[in-house]
């Protein structure tokens, strides 16, 4: 297995939008046990809602809106600045000091720190037996997470690099999401499966896979996708605290993203999307590193008189069709911008799973951006070119709003 | 050539004398001396010519073992004057290398000696050290084999029958499954291919619910959700069978690492055929398990046969026991088809598991007398007097029976009772199963997650719906 320097590439600082985010603490309840009965929304109007929850959801609650003077601040702290890889250890280590039964392993994940440096220092914390450096077999490794799981241990299988984990496609399918189903309930696997994917910086095709496509249809696993620091750590702690398998996708290049997120604890929900942006116009699904590219879009929509709504779907198994849903029924128009290939990615989920169920709502057919279906190559003036740029994003809103 | 296999073959059988020689130190009542010792003069002819063998794959082997006692390295020491004062240091450890090269040969001139306690005729080998049973365990261990045959034949008939789809046997093997669950305590976590089901059976898994799951009815705890013989039962820390093979090799070491976390006083015990050691999980969870010292038991059975693929398609090495110390795993023989030898392997591999916290690997050497499934029919592909030889005279269960018959604790009468109760039960049991209702189309959806999402809800209705609409197009029975 090729292996990969372990420096990340950074987005450049244009692209960091934290200074515009305001963040609200959101309410922790994961378990369905631990369920309460109604919480506060504070919605982009700055209108206080009371919601009752949903059955059979996670509730919790992370809505990211745009920075409104008019909209009621509940930070009240000033919370602390972070980097997304940072963010990711710190919801890990909490986890890890909650739980005794939450556990690491993967290669090099031990005292080198992890290849993106999301474990470092945890070794040293809790010890080599709770963080684990493996030998190089990912079949295996991810087997014995599954066999730990199965025992009452709450392991975290880290790939050194998403499409590694294609090596362990046997166990995560046949085992991972098909034993909670096939014992009858007797044993849970509550894996938690991540690592870092997408296209990166000239990093060649094996080491750009982006697998969530793979993954999709596996019955039996849930899979998020975190942009933010903020939603890094909330979704890994709910996906440690979930009792279902969760395989957690991150972007190799999004690791060293910058932003301040609150000092109370939360936790985000394994299913919700987050509202990037509302708008009136159009609405834009997206998700990982293509919601950059699309807020870089809006900009320029902006400009051009262009109100999008931007939504991150975050939740790439199941979808949250609730929110895409109500934005669907609001804007009439849908753009889905990913990272995956144009043959049988999210997108392509995401546009049958809408057109399905929202067809009477929509004005216009769906625009898919993806991918080509091509390997990436490793010339850089090749490889800008197989991902989805703003530009594109623009002509596609234009061409949708005629 | 033939000088140099030998050599070589004497270093494997004297790395793993020793490697039993220490299992017997640390238990008075288990030396067994069944293979010659290997004498060692000092550099003859032979040795000069081959030193390599004799010196540098020994002290690779050990460099590093904490526990290994040094005087087995003294012993080398002085074989080989000429060349141990030169060592050299890689990543790894220090080795001793040699101005000659000689390739370690690829299989040795004999093959690493069985364990064996009872002879053909059921009595003790005589000078054989075994592990005591008493009575009661003995009677119990005998009648489960008894059991275990009996369940595998009527429900065998009964899939000829057509009232279950699909059988596995476990013919010829009984001793494997029970002998080595006897040997075991319940809070030891099984994880099993799928011809291991005398290991639940042992545990207090009842006839009723084993049919229960053949027929996939609504009182099976696997919910109708497998094939018949794809038992689980966490109640009996006996994990569902997957049909995938080897995937549980690797599960038994995460299991075993979670029984490390919690400090518990129990092993984790995997078991597979020989089919399953060519798959890359089986070397890699060997691999895992002596890196992170793990007290898990690796339990071979091998039984000449992955379906049609004999032994010398599957691998060309001295069988399996022989890839244990590749892996810095503590190995052993065993006859697969000697229950006391067995109990015995067995209960010393688990305590030397838990108490040194280390991966053993036991290969059961035995034959699969059944077909590989109700879906083959072996007589295509070996001789059926060579199944038939293996039927009756090698039988384990026969050849178990005289031994505790020669003790006084069975008669003909018993086993006259013992079979015909069984049959009665099992026939009864297949009875009701067979009665009983399928799982309901509620089931269909749950326990895919702990909750069903939003749309597993949806796809239910619609199937409910559907279902509705076209009443005719579905048995009328289906419980919903």
């Amino acid at each position: 297995m090729a292996t990969i320097v372990g420096a990340a590439t950074a987005l450049s600082a244009s692209k960091s939008f934290d200074s515009r985010k305001l963040h609200l603490p959101s309410r922790r309840s994961l378990s369905v046990s631990e369920r309460k009965g109604s919480f506060l929304v504070v919605r982009s109007d700055g209108s206080v809602v009371h919601k009752a929850h949903r059955a059979q959801i996670l509730i919790t609650n992370a809505v990211a809106t745009k920075a409104d003077s008019s909209a009621a601040s509940t930070a009240s702290k000033p919370g602390h600045e972070l980097l997304l890889f940072e963010a990711l250890r710190e919801g890990l280590e909490e986890e890890m000091d909650r739980d005794p039964t939450v556990c690491v392993m993967g290669e090099d994940v031990g005292h080198y720190g992890g290849s993106y440096k999301v474990t470092k220092g945890l070794a040293t914390k809790y010890g080599d037996l709770r963080v684990l450096d493996t030998p190089i077999a990912e079949n295996s490794f991810t087997g014995m997470g599954i066999g730990a799981a199965m025992t009452g241990l709450r392991p975290i299988v880290e790939g050194m690099n998403m499409g590694f984990l294609l090596l362990a496609f046997n166990q995560i399918s046949n085992n991972c999401g098909m034993l909670h189903y096939t014992s009858g309930g007797q044993f849970k696997i509550p894996i938690v499966i991540r690592g870092p994917g997408g296209v990166g910086r000239q990093l060649g095709a094996e080491h750009s896979q982006r697998l969530e496509s793979y993954f999709q249809s596996i019955p039996g696993i849930q899979m998020v996708a975190c942009s933010t620091p903020y939603n890094a750590k909330g979704l890994m702690k709910a996906a440690i605290r979930s009792e279902n398998p969760v395989i957690l996708f991150e972007h190799v290049l999004l690791y060293n993203l910058k932003e301040r997120i609150p000092d109370e604890e939360y936790v985000c929900s394994l299913e919700e999307a987050e509202m990037v942006r509302p708008g009136e116009h159009v609405t834009i699904l997206t998700y990982s590193r293509m919601r950059y590219h699309v807020m870089q879009a809006a900009k320029t929509l902006v400009n051009k008189g262009y109100d999008p709504e931007v939504i991150d779907i975050r939740s790439l198994k199941p979808f949250d069709l609730h929110t895409i849903g109500n934005s669907v029924k609001k804007t009439h128009r849908v753009l889905i911008v990913e990272e995956c290939m144009r043959t049988g990615g999210i997108g392509a989920s995401l546009t049958a799973a809408i057109t399905e169920n929202f067809n009477d709502y929509l004005d216009a057919p769906i625009i898919c951006l993806s991918s080509q279906d091509v390997p990436t190559p490793y010339a850089g003036t090749l490889e800008e070119w197989t991902v989805v740029q703003p530009a594109q994003i623009v002509t596609a809103v234009e061409q949708l709003c005629q | 050539m033939a000088l140099c296999l030998r050599t070589s073959s004497r270093s494997i059988l004297y790395y793993l004398k020793s490697k039993i020689c220490l299992l017997s130190s640390s238990s008075s009542s288990l030396t067994h001396q069944h293979h010659q010792k290997p004498t060692f003069t000092a550099p003859t002819a032979q040795n000069l010519r081959d030193p390599y063998a004799n010196f540098s794959t020994k002290v690779n082997l050990l460099s590093t073992r904490r526990f290994q006692s040094t005087k087995v390295e003294e012993q080398w020491d002085s074989l080989n004057h000429a060349h141990h004062n030169q060592v050299l240091d890689f990543p790894g450890g220090k080795v001793a290398f040699t101005p000659e090269m000689r390739f370690i040969s690829e299989s040795p001139v004999e093959r690493v000696h069985c364990y064996r306690v009872l002879d053909d005729n059921g009595q003790l080998i005589t000078s054989s050290k075994f592990k005591q049973v008493s009575e009661e365990i003995a009677v119990k261990i005998y009648s489960d084999m008894v059991t275990l045959q009996t369940m595998d034949s009527v429900f065998y008939e009964a899939q000829r029958q057509g009232r279950i789809s699909f059988y596995a046997t476990t013919i010829g093997e009984e001793a494997i499954n029970i002998a080595s669950a006897a040997a075991l305590t319940t809070d030891d976590l099984v994880f099993p291919q799928y011809r291991e089901p005398g290991v639940l059976l042992w545990r207090g898994f009842s006839l009723q619910e084993f049919a229960n799951q053949c027929f996939g009815n609504k009182d099976d705890n696997g919910k109708g959700r497998q094939m018949p013989i794809h038992y689980g039962s966490n109640k009996h820390n006996y994990f569902t069978v997957a049909a995938t093979i080897a995937t549980q090799v690797p599960h038994a070491v995460g299991a075993a690492y979670s029984l490390k976390m919690d400090r518990k006083k129990a092993c984790a015990i995997t078991y597979f055929g020989d089919g399953g050691t060519s798959e890359g999980d089986f070397h890699a969870a060997l691999n895992f398990a002596a890196v992170m010292e793990v007290p898990v038991i690796f339990f071979c059975r091998n039984n000449g046969w992955a379906i049609s693929t004999p032994t010398s398609d599957q691998f060309r090495s001295d069988g399996i026991v022989v890839k244990g110390p590749a892996y810095g795993v503590r190995s052993i023989r065993v006859d697969g088809n000697d229950t006391l030898a067995i109990y015995t392997a067995v209960h010393a591999a688990r305590e030397i598991a838990i108490s040194e916290n280390r991966p053993i690997l036991i290969e059961a050497l035995t034959y699969r007398v059944g077909h590989h499934s109700t879906s083959d029919d072996s007589t295509k592909y070996r001789p059926v007097d060579e199944i038939e030889w293996w039927r009756s005279a090698r039988d384990p269960v026969a050849r178990f029976r005289k031994w505790i018959e020669s003790n006084g604790w069975w008669c003909s009468e018993d086993e006259l009772e013992l079979r015909t109760s069984v049959r009665k039960q099992m026939l009864h049991a297949i009875q009701v199963a067979e009665k009983a209702d399928k799982p309901p189309i509620a089931e269909l959806f749950t326990d895919v997650y702990n909750v069903p999402p939003s749309n597993l809800c949806e796809q239910e209705k619609f199937l409910r719906e559907t279902m509705k609409r076209h009443p005719r197009d579905h048995m009328p029975d289906v419980p919903v």
